[in-house]
Order: structure tokens, then sequence, then C-alpha cells
């Protein structure tokens, strides 16, 4: 039964909220419109939000200057490419996690948890060494494995969650009903958890594109995924506002609209279905 | 509870991914450990030799160890406290009636998902720069003189940096767990006389508990190791103000190409996630059950 | 045919023994029900028939075959779940032909087998439908539609009633009651609602920790029961329990009334007590008598006894009607 709501209760904690979100959000924002602004309209005193001479010359110039393709290539075969990779190993392990559970499944989840622990900096220096002497820096297929290592834990976890809400007693009845283990797993438990390795997917990719350690440390030019290809404008190129935002721009976009899609997810795919 | 065939089958599914994460971990960090004791410069190949505890004792005693420890801390802590703070607040705001809720939460959301490389040389260039960065002009209006942000208070703007990136991963989640509290609860508190405060810390806070374990969590695991924001905004510096430990490692070895040195470094890091791993492991290992 | 047989049929879970050693023999179109307390081990003994689990040691045969180590689907088994375990993302027909589809069995057979079973549960009008539109009663139809379109030698049901509401209960179990005279095809029934094994059974297996307590008929159970446990689990409500010197007098360490089975009276008569609570049902008066020994009892009055809360009982047990136990429990 939900409770009438003064007017004025309700008018403030809007405006609070609208305000603190827009203030949140202001960064973005900022970032989007200079991407459209020329330099010298990009470092103005005082800034200009909205009345200037909206232009595309950035984008082409970013474009023109460096590949800024071939890097969003690498984002997106690098990001979807080790969850990929990560989902095929962690499917066949979450599925025996949830539904046959053994007395130290509890605390190999923990183990595999904790391994996310591990500080990057107490391996960077052996991989970093395995990498140049097997040729593996700043090539794609290398720097995809280490992501998919690294997000290996949080992936099965994730199916893991997702698929011990399955119930049991359904894929029994599929086992009453005849159907072998292959046929249980493609006519019942994928259609029941394709949301839920959806939303792995989704939450996977974004984490690993968004990645900026072994990405910075593992890729120089050829397999740069974006995060790379944004650090490089660090000097001196940062200081062309315009041009850094509509680097920046292309970069982020992509993956905060999927994010804004998956937020419902995001919760219960980041906190183990320990939050719903 | 199954049968033995099954079990047979889902030990050896389980196998490959234990065996890979396994492999991810134990290579390497034996790796780390025996260079750790070596004289191991990538500039003088061929010249490696054992030489015990000597890197250990280097390493130990460079101030710049300590203020990299100390940084370290300094933004998990900090990071943490505005977050789960700020979540805490912004959840409870997003809780109550407004309008365009869905919006609100979009916006709010944002950050989280832009890639730590780009939020940092926005705020470096487009809002800390002293010269033409918004907070200069903002300090110019008032008649302030404007503050060179990443030069005079590194760590503080790093934090900042980082808050921004996480006070929405934190809201989100506090957001929803506030939402699942059961609203007869709340009532039946009301009836029972009790105020607003003593709603929030008798009802609230309790049930938020799990979700900030969590949040403190899995902010924890990716705030030990903050590098992409301290590398393009001020490198570590001015001196070692920002840098933490991630990043000392890190210029020990690709930097100063010291191997053994940030080998040695790389260890420590590893037992002090060690000794905040297990804190953070029993914390939820009770919580999650 | 559908006759099943458990030999010696042993259940342990690591050092944890749940079944130490069942015989049981279930006749073609019997309709029997395990029941006992949660925990007694009914569930499982009915999942190892189904072969969802292993069994540790001993046999089981359907109909005359051994079937110990064969795979569910290989028992000609159909089974009836606690949660109806219904594919949610399938309709009612599909969810009804999966069984037959796995079979392979081709698509004009499996809408007419579909179509007969929908018509003998009321389901025709949702078979488009997804489990998650139908009410409680609904999907435990479907359930039991999956189950009957196989035409299986036996059924199994798994608490099949627990999650519906009372009133729903009472018309399911008549129709599954219905549904055997119709199909006379053999059922396996586990329940801990001991009503329900009461008025569905041809025979009842009384469990507790894993241990066979009695077989037998409805009447026999609550007639004769082998010893105190199963007679204060049949029957409603419970059979109560005297102790001490009444029951000493009649040669017994104890012995058992049922609540119908007092005279009682104002006035005079054997035990003497307190009324506590009386339920006045209008067909039925139910006392909760305090003895004055300091025993609690439920009595039951057929029609209306004008007694209230503080009044002065006596209870006189119906000759003939007293049951006796020994010090170990078992009937005298």
């Amino acid at each position: 039964m939900a409770r009438k709501v003064s007017d004025t209760r309700r008018w403030t904690f809007t405006i609070l909220a609208w305000g603190v979100a827009l203030a949140i959000f202001f960064p973005i924002l900022w970032t989007i419109l200079t991407s459209f602004k020329s330099e010298a309209d990009a470092i103005a005193s005082p800034p200009k939000f909205l009345f200037f001479n909206w232009t595309l010359e950035n984008y082409a110039e970013v474009q023109s200057r460096s590949p800024y393709f071939r890097h969003f290539l690498n984002s997106v075969i690098i990001s979807v490419g080790s969850t990929l990779l990560g989902l095929l190993f962690a499917i066949p392990a979450a599925w025996s996690m949830a539904f046959q559970p053994a007395k130290r499944t509890k605390d190999l989840l923990m183990w595999m948890l904790s391994t996310k622990m591990m500080p990057a900096a107490g391996v960077l220096i052996p991989m970093y060494l395995l990498f140049r002497s097997s040729g593996l820096l700043d090539t794609r297929i290398g720097i995809t494995v280490v992501l998919m290592l690294i997000n290996l834990p949080i992936i099965t976890w994730m199916l893991y969650t997702y698929f011990r809400e399955i119930p049991g007693e359904i894929l029994e009845a599929a086992r009453m009903d005849g159907a072998s283990l292959g046929k249980e797993i493609l006519y019942v438990l994928t259609p029941m958890a394709v949301p839920g390795i959806a939303s792995t997917l989704l939450l996977n990719v974004i984490l690993a594109w968004n990645e900026a350690f072994w990405t910075l440390n593992l890729t120089t030019s050829k397999a740069a995924p974006l995060t790379t290809f944004i650090a490089s404008y660090s000097s001196p190129e940062g200081l062309f506002y315009a041009k850094l935002s509509a680097a920046s721009t292309m970069a982020i976009a992509p993956i905060l609209i999927l994010g804004w899609f998956s937020q419902k997810q995001l919760v219960r795919g980041l906190t183990f279905g320990a939050v719903k | 509870m199954a049968t033995r065939h099954q079990k047979t089958l889902a030990r050896f599914m389980v196998a490959p991914s234990v065996l890979l994460l396994l492999g991810w971990m134990i290579v390497p960090l034996a790796m780390t450990l025996w260079f750790s004791f070596q004289s191991y410069n990538l500039l003088s190949p061929g010249m490696e030799q054992f030489i015990g505890w000597t890197n250990y004792k280097y390493f130990l005693s460079d101030p710049a160890f300590w203020q990299a420890m100390t940084n370290t801390l300094l933004i998990v802590i900090g990071v943490l406290v505005i977050t789960v703070g700020g979540g805490i607040l912004l959840a409870l705001l997003l809780d109550q009636p407004i309008m365009g809720q869905g919006v609100v939460r979009i916006l709010m959301i944002a950050p989280f998902f832009i890639m730590p490389t780009v939020s940092a040389l926005v705020w470096k260039n487009m809002f800390m720069n002293p010269v033409n960065g918004l907070f200069a002009w903002v300090a110019k209006a008032v008649g302030a003189q404007p503050v060179d942000f990443l030069a005079q208070y590194p760590l503080m703007s790093i934090i900042g940096i980082v808050a921004w990136q996480w006070l929405p991963f934190a809201t989100l989640i506090l957001l929803t767990a506030l939402q699942s509290l059961d609203s007869e609860q709340m009532e039946a508190a009301e009836m029972d006389g009790a105020s607003a405060w003593a709603k929030f810390t008798h009802l609230v806070l309790p049930h938020l508990s799990r979700a900030i374990t969590v949040v403190i969590l899995i902010e924890t695991i990716f705030l030990l190791s903050v590098f992409a924001e301290i590398l393009v905004t001020t490198n570590g510096g001015p001196g070692y103000a920002s840098t933490n430990l991630t990043y000392l490692v890190y210029s020990q070895a690709l930097l100063q190409y010291d191997v053994g040195g940030a080998s040695a470094g790389g260890i420590i890091a590893v037992i002090l996630a060690n000794i905040v791993a297990i804190f953070l492991m029993r914390m939820i290992g009770k919580t999650l059950e | 045919m559908g006759s099943i047989t458990l030999k010696q049929v042993r259940k342990a879970f690591g050092e944890v023994e749940v079944i130490p050693g069942v015989d049981l023999q279930i006749n073609d179109g019997e309709f029997v029900v395990f029941v006992g307390p949660s925990g007694c081990g009914k569930s499982t003994l009915l999942r190892l028939i189904a072969g969802l689990e292993d069994v540790t040691s001993g046999q089981i045969l359907i109909d005359g075959q051994d079937v110990t180590h064969a795979a569910p689907a290989k028992r000609k088994l159909a089974m009836v779940f606690q949660s109806y375990a219904l594919y949610p993302h399938m309709s009612v027909r599909k969810n009804i032909a999966f069984p037959l589809k796995m079979a392979g069995m081709d698509a004009a057979e499996q809408d007419r087998r579909v179509g007969h079973a929908a018509g003998i549960l009321n389901l025709t009008d949702y078979l488009e439908r997804r489990p998650g539109q139908l009410s409680g009663g609904q999907r435990q139809r479907v359930a039991i539609g999956r189950a009957i379109v196989r035409e299986p030698s036996a059924f199994l049901f798994d608490e099949p009633l627990s999650n519906l509401d009372a009133a729903l209960r009472v018309n399911m179990r008549v129709e599954i009651s219905e549904l055997h005279k119709k199909l006379a095809t053999t059922m396996v029934y586990v329940t801990h609602d001991q009503v329900e094994a009461m008025t569905m059974a041809d025979k009842i297996v009384v469990l507790r920790a894993g241990r066979v307590e009695q077989v037998g008929s409805p009447l026999e159970l609550y007639r004769n029961p082998a010893n105190r446990f199963v007679a204060g689990f049949i029957g409603s409500p419970n059979m109560n329990f005297l102790e001490g010197e009444v029951a000493s007098r009649m040669g017994a360490h104890a012995i058992g009334v049922r609540p119908g089975h007092f005279r009682m009276s104002t006035s005079d008569g054997l035990l003497p007590g307190t009324v506590g609570v009386a339920e006045h049902l209008g067909s039925d008066t139910f006392l909760h008598v305090d003895l004055d020994g300091g025993t609690h009892v439920i009595a039951r009055a057929e029609g209306e006894f004008p007694v209230h809360h503080g009044d002065r009982i006596w209870l006189t047990p119906q000759e003939g009607r007293i049951y006796r136990f020994n010090d170990k429990g078992l009937s005298l």
C-alpha cells in the first residue's frame, strides 16, 4: 500500500536527486560536448556549454592521426574473445558445482575468488618476460588469454549463482523423461540458463573492455585496445581537449550503452548473487 | 545427491578451470619468487646470480616502499570511505519517491562504465588542469587562486578520481539491497514508535550490512591494484607522492629494468594482499552463507 | 504391468546410513503410500526406485527385471515432483510432450496423446500457456499429464500436494485417487500427511529413520498398529498415550486411546480432569483436557457436548478400544 507523499517532499527529493545525478554525470557530459567543439572553443574562458559551433572535425582527425578503428576492433576482439573463452571453461565448471556439489565446492569457489585477490604486480614481471620471450607481447591472442584468466573466477562465480537458481528437480524430471545428458543440457538447461549466460557475457565484456593494467603493460600498438590507445593521449595530445574528448567519447560510448542495458544484472552479477 | 556416474563427470568438468587458475597462480608466482632472490637487471643480461635476501633488504629499506605502502592503503581506505558513505546517502535519496527515477539511475551509474584511462585523462586535463581546467575557471570566477591539484594534492586527486568511478557501483548495489527491505518491517517499527534515525540504525543499516560487505570486498579487490589512473595522471609523482605498490613494482621493473628488486616488491604486494584477503574472506564467508 | 520389488535396499551418504536395508513388495496396480515424519527416508526410498540415486547395496526389481543399475529413463517410471519441476520455457503442450519427444515418437502420435491427457486433466484450454501463467493446481495437473502420456508401468509421486493450499489439496487428492481408478496403474506416493495416506492408499508403508515400521492397509494400521510410533502417527487427532498407574493396572507400560474412544461425563468416570480449550465445531466437540495426573489428552465427542474452559470432566476409555504397549513401545 503506497502512502500518499506530500508534494513538497516529492519535489525536494526530485530536485536533489537530479542535482546529484547531473553532478556525477557532468564529466561525461562535458567530454561529449567538448568533442564537438573546435580546439579554441574547448579551452575558451568562460567555458562554452551549448552555444558554440558544433563540428565533427575532431572525430575525423582522431581517425586520421591514428587508426582508431583498429584499436576499437582490438577492444572488441579482446573483450568478447576473452569472455567467450572464459565461458567455455566456466560453463562446465559452474554446471557441476551447481548441480553436483561436493563437500569442497564452497571452498573451491572461495579459492577461485581468492585468485582475483592476487595483486597483478606479483605476477607482472614473469608474465612480461614470458610474453617477451615467446613473442606474445603486443599480440591479441596473448592479451586475450590473460584477460580470460583474470575474469575466469568472476565468470565461474556468476554462472554458478545463476545455475543454482535452476531447480535441480527440473533436471531430474528431464532425466526421468528419458533425456540423455546431452539432451538435458540442450533442451532444458541451456534455455533456462540463457538469461544468466547472457548477463555474464555482457558484464565480462564490460570488465574486459575497461581492463587497464594488463592491456597497458602487455600491448603497445599492434594489438593495443582502446585503453592503451587513450593512454597515449596522456601527453602532449591531451592538451588538445577537443580531440581528446572525441577519442574518449568513441572509446566509452559502446560500453556505456551496453552498461546501461545491463545495470540490473550488474548488481547481482558483481555481487555473486549476494545482492539481488 | 546423484549417481556415481554423474559425480565422476562433474569432477571432470571442473578440472580444466581449476588447472588453468592453478597454473596462472603458481607458475608466475614461483617465477617471481625465484627472481626476487636474484640480481637480475634487463639492462645487463647474463649477469643473473643468487643474492639471497638482498633485494628484500634493499626494497624494504627504500623509503619509496613505505610511502607506496601507505599510499596503497590510503587509496583503498579513502575510496572505500567515500563510496560506502556516499553510496548509502545516495541510495537513501534514490529510494525516495522521485520523478524520473530511471533516468537518474542511468546518469548516476554511468561513471562505472568509463574506462580508467579515459576518466583519468578527462579529470586531469579538462577539470584539474591549473590553466584550462574547469576547476581553475571556477576558482578564477570566484576570485581565488587556481589549484594545481595533481601537483599539490596528487594522492587526494587520485582518490577523488577513483572514488568517482566507484561511487555509482556502491550506490547501485546499496540501492538494490535497500529496495529489498521489507516495508512491513518499517511499518511495524513505525507502529512501535521508532524515529527516522532509529529506523535507520536498527533496521536499514543491519539490512544493508551484507551489501556493504560485498561492496567492500569487490572494491578492495580492484582498489589494491589501482594502476592506470596513476600512470596517466601523475606517473606516481611528484617524487613518490602518489605511487602505490602496484605502480612501484611496475616502475622498478619496466622503467628501471630491475627485475630482482621489482620481484621482491611483487612478493611483498602478494603478502599484503593476502593479509587483506584473509580478513575479507572471513567477512564474506560469514555473510554470504 | 508394474510390480516393484525391493530386496535389502540400503543407502548411505558417506558414513551416514539413511536406509539401513528395506525389503518391500509393491504389486501391480496398487496405490502404495510411503508415510513418515520428515527425514524418515521416504523421499530417498522413492528416488532410489526412480534411479535418481544409486543404491549402496541391495536390489531393485521392476516387473521381475533387475534395474538396480539402470538409468532413470530405462525404468519406465514417471515421477511427479514436489515442486512440479515443469520446464518454465516450454508451453504446457511442450511440457507434456517432452518425454514423448525424448522417446522419438512421431508428431501425430505425440499430439494425440497430449490431447488425450489434457482431456483427462481438464487442461485442454491451457495447452499454449507457459507454466508461469498457471495456478498451483493447474501446474500440478500438467506435471501429472507429463507423467501419464508416457504410459509408464508405475507413477512415483514425491509429496505432490504439499505446495497447494488446503482446499485445493483435498480436491487434488480426490482427482489423483480417481486417476488411479481410471488408469489402474501402480502408484507410489510419498507424503508426511497421514490423512493423505489414509484416504488414498491401498497399502501404507510407515517409515521411521529409514526403517519400515509397518506395512498394511489403512484400516489395518488404524486398528492394529504394530507399535506406539505407528499408533501415534496414524489417526487424527493423534492417539493419546497414558503411562504410569492406569497403564500398569491394565498390565502394560503404556496405553493408547484415540480421542473418539472416550466416554465423557461431567459427574463420574475413570480419569478426572479439567477442560482447557473446548472446540465446538457443531458436528464434533474437541476437548483439550488436563488430567489430574498432569497428562494432557484430547477427547472427541460427537455432536454438541456442553462444557467450557475450567469445567471438571471425567473420561473413561471404551472397553475393547484400548491399545496396550510394552516398555519397548511394541503392541501387546
